[in-house]
């Protein structure tokens, strides 16, 4: 994985094999202080105190398709080679909360890649789950939440009408865009 | 900054629209695999450029959705395509290069792009 916006859309379809119905994705990015951080929360099924303790090796894995599980050890690894740090936390029936922090401008710090994409994927393929996405870039903060759109579009209208997916995807390039000064 | 105004105006839209769609049910699908093998392998840029594709040919009757592993891990990115009444054909190293011609020629036009499937390819 080349891309910190590749580990975060597959860290979040370990949440969505998990039922999660509400899944936020938090990424803060402050050069001042050398660090970048992201954290994934969601409110699936959560895992065991047990099975946690095992989960950051890639020998972990509830997959019937494959022996190993990578999704979580190649995070882990990718926030450790920049002098950073993993966490998880995971509760059985409440959730579970991913973890990794950056050091900013470390050399093997990977780039963050196309959130916007990434972000517009997760909404196009999953339009019945809740997103929160909340990015900031120094003092920029940009939010983009699924449920406000809802409260606009009401039940008849779904997120994944062509046209309001079109919105979706212009509001995402435009607000990352600005976050980092652009147009 | 997109407004929600606009949103609003959308939704009026949509929903005089709504009455009109017709049944989802005789449509094609396009699945792509999107577990941690098919990410790492490029899956992100594949189903980016379906969903562009099908978008700018206004393709109505044509889902693209994700799927988790396939079980096919080393010739991921994958890609199933469903054409109604038939047999699905699965793509296997799909570049994103590769998905105007799996469109064109496969879903508006029903002939399987051959070289593409993982029949060939792992030859
Ligand atoms: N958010 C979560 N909620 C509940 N269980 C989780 C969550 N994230 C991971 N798990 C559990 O941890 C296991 C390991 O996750 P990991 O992403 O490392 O591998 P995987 O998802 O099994 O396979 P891969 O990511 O390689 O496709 C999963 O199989 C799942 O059982
Ligand atoms: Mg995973």
């Amino acid at each position: 994985m080349r891309e910190l916006s590749l580990h975060i859309l597959d860290i979040v379809q370990n949440s969505i094999s998990a039922n999660a119905k509400n899944i936020s994705i938090e990424i803060d990015e402050q050069a001042e202080t050398d660090m970048l951080s992201i954290t994934i929360t969601d409110d699936g099924k959560g895992m065991s105190e047990d099975f946690l303790s095992e989960v950051i090796s890639p020998f972990a894995t509830t997959r019937t398709t494959r022996k190993v599980g990578l999704g979580i050890p190649l995070f882990k690894e990718a926030a450790e080679e920049t002098g950073g740090k993993f966490t998880i936390e995971s509760k059985l029936g409440e959730g579970t909360s991913v973890k990794a922090v950056f050091g900013y401008s470390h050399i093997d710090r990977q780039p963050l890649g196309d959130i916007a994409s990434v972000m517009f994927i997760l909404v196009q393929g999953n339009p019945q789950l809740d997103f929160y996405y909340k990015h900031n870039v120094g003092t920029n903060e940009f939010i983009f939440d699924t449920k406000q759109i809802r409260s606009v579009l009401g039940t008849e209208v779904g997120l994944d009408r062509p046209e309001i997916l079109s919105w979706i995807s212009e509001c995402l390039q435009d607000g990352i865009q600005e976050l980092y000064g652009g147009k | 900054m997109k407004s929600l105004a606009e949103l609003a105006a959308l939704r009026e839209q949509a929903l005089s629209q709504i009455h009109m769609r017709n049944d989802e049910q005789d449509g094609v699908r396009i699945v792509v695999g999107m577990a941690t093998c098919g990410i790492a392998a490029g899956a992100r840029p594949v189903l980016s450029a379906f969903l562009e594709e099908v978008n700018k040919r206004k393709l109505e009757n044509v889902a693209v959705v994700q799927t988790g592993c396939i079980g096919l891990c080393r010739l991921e990115p994958i890609v199933e395509v469903y054409l109604p009444g038939q047999e699905k054909v699965t793509y296997g190293k799909v570049t994103p290069e590769q998905v105007a011609k799996i469109v064109a020629d496969h879903v508006v036009n029903g002939k399987v792009v051959k070289e593409y499937t993982i029949g060939e390819i792992d030859k």
